[in-house]
């Protein structure tokens, strides 16, 4: 029974109905809490999805404590601190967009959402900072693992020796940087081709991305403040130092022991390790273990990147249908769903912020 | 425009306690950070239980109020809460099985022919 773009539905609203009512669905809300259910099942999915790398997490954490406790000190906690505020207050912006969806005032949900997705992006800039200071460093997955502390400066006459920055970020940053300069020219385009929706469009996405480097340049200040974050790099190989030294010599100081095969041949690497320059990743058995935390922490931390990014992909979708000006009162479904996404996203780093950067 | 809320199946949240239930949620962060930062002998093995259900805690307001499960049908609360149940029996029965990886996991790192990988 076709009730499409009419006004058969009886619904205590002025408005005439139906523009995005699908033929298949009596009314505008039946419509809307299928997809509601809809999407209650995929985050779901989603927990599910997490929850396979949560169980390798929590084994490997049962099974060794004291890989933890050494591994934690790579990670800075005002960094991931700051992060979390972000992710939180971006979680707050989106839930006023969905009440603005709901209210019908799309230009409201427009400055929300956009304000959302400055924060996604900071998020990921902030991300980028932590993720390539521990490259230089050579703290990788575990296969790759290859820990050299110290100051790492990029080769003199690169554009990264110019900035005094990483140059794996000058390589992550290249991705935002064209789709910023991308959507900023596509902007001036599509105002002199007279199409103002599209450019005002463009113009958000700018800004939206354009939040990657704000969070970028905030991790990076803090860097260069904090001397290579919490601690300052010499401090922290030393605290490390020390830890395996003190784990060494006292092995309850963990609840479970170190549990080796060969004690003395472990002994004598560790002694060895201690004089010895460093041997490549295979050969310290310290970095092996170190390493495996690290690959559960690029998969966890990575997994949820990702989301993030298609997140701000989502985020762009609701941006333009706001434009439009397609959200009303008995219609604001997609904005809620996105939003629900959104909020799931913020619900995983809830629990990886204590998990992987809390570790004491 | 206006308020709608007579036409049935949308609950705008108020902004009041959307920035309350954040306020909260930044404290409770602080709270964490602040406890991981302090010595946590205090705490001791409580300390990791104590910032999960803070975590929890966390999560459950996000679902309550942002996510807007508190006015969302009871069927959907159900469906998504059972995925709850799936990841406690997920971690649950594999924790219950660890005995039996732990050979691996402990050999895994340290087999003594791993070709180096890394030059």
């Amino acid at each position: 029974m076709a009730v499409v773009e009419t006004e058969n539905e009886a619904h205590d609203d002025h408005h005439d109905h139906g523009e995005f009512i699908a033929h298949h669905f009596d009314s505008a809300e039946q419509q809307f809490d299928s997809g509601k259910l809809g999407i209650w099942l995929f985050l779901v999915t989603e927990v599910l999805f997490f929850s396979g790398l949560f169980v390798a997490y929590t084994l490997y954490r049962v099974l060794h404590p004291e890989i933890f406790d050494q591994a934690h000190v790579f990670l800075d906690k005002y960094l991931g601190f700051a992060n979390t505020l972000v992710l939180l207050f971006s979680s707050l912006t989106m839930a006023v967009a969905v009440r603005y969806s709901q209210l019908g005032k799309n230009g409201h949900v427009v400055w929300y959402v956009l304000g959302t997705m400055v924060c996604a992006a900071a998020f990921l800039g902030v991300k980028a900072i932590e993720y390539t200071h521990k490259w230089d460093q050579g703290i990788f997955v575990r296969s790759a693992f290859d820990y050299h502390p110290g100051h790492h400066e990029a080769p003199a006459g690169t554009l990264a020796h110019a900035l005094g920055v990483s140059e794996y970020l000058i390589w992550l940053s290249i991705i935002p940087l064209l789709l910023v300069v991308g959507f900023a020219v596509y902007a001036a385009i599509a105002r002199m081709i007279e199409k103002p929706n599209a450019s005002f469009f463009s113009a958000c996405m700018a800004i939206a991305i354009g939040g990657y480097f704000i969070g970028a340049l905030a991790g990076h200040f803090y860097m260069e403040i904090t001397d290579g974050g919490l601690g300052g790099r010499s401090e922290k190989a030393a605290a490390l130092m020390a830890y395996e030294n003190e784990t060494h010599s006292d092995d309850e100081h963990t609840n479970k022991p170190v549990d080796h095969h060969d004690e003395s041949a472990v002994e004598q690497q560790r002694a060895e390790s201690e004089i010895a320059p460093y041997q490549g990743p295979q050969s310290d058995e310290f970095d092996q273990d170190v390493g495996i935390f690290f690959s559960i922490y690029y998969c966890m931390t990575g997994l949820h990147a990702i989301h993030i990014i298609a997140g701000i992909a989502f985020l762009a979708w609701i941006l333009w249908r706001s434009i439009l000006g397609h959200w009303r009162s008995d219609y604001f479904g997609p904005c809620d769903y996105v939003g629900l996404y959104w909020h799931l996203v913020d619900l995983i780093w809830i629990y990886l912020f204590p998990l992987l950067y809390l570790i004491d | 425009m206006s308020h709608n809320h007579d036409s049935g199946f949308a609950h705008p949240a108020a902004p009041k306690l959307l920035i309350g239930v954040f306020v909260v949620l930044v404290l409770l962060t602080i709270l964490t950070l602040f406890m991981s930062t302090v010595d946590m002998g205090l705490m001791g093995p409580f300390g990791f239980w104590i910032a999960m259900s803070i975590a929890s805690f966390k999560a459950a307001l996000v679902l309550l109020f942002f996510m807007h499960m508190y006015w969302d049908k009871p069927f959907n609360v159900l469906v998504f809460l059972s995925s709850s149940l799936f990841v406690i029996l997920f971690i649950g029965l594999t924790l219950m099985d660890q005995s039996h990886y732990k050979k691996s996991v402990d050999e895994y790192p340290r087999q003594p022919d791993t070709p180096n990988m890394s030059p």
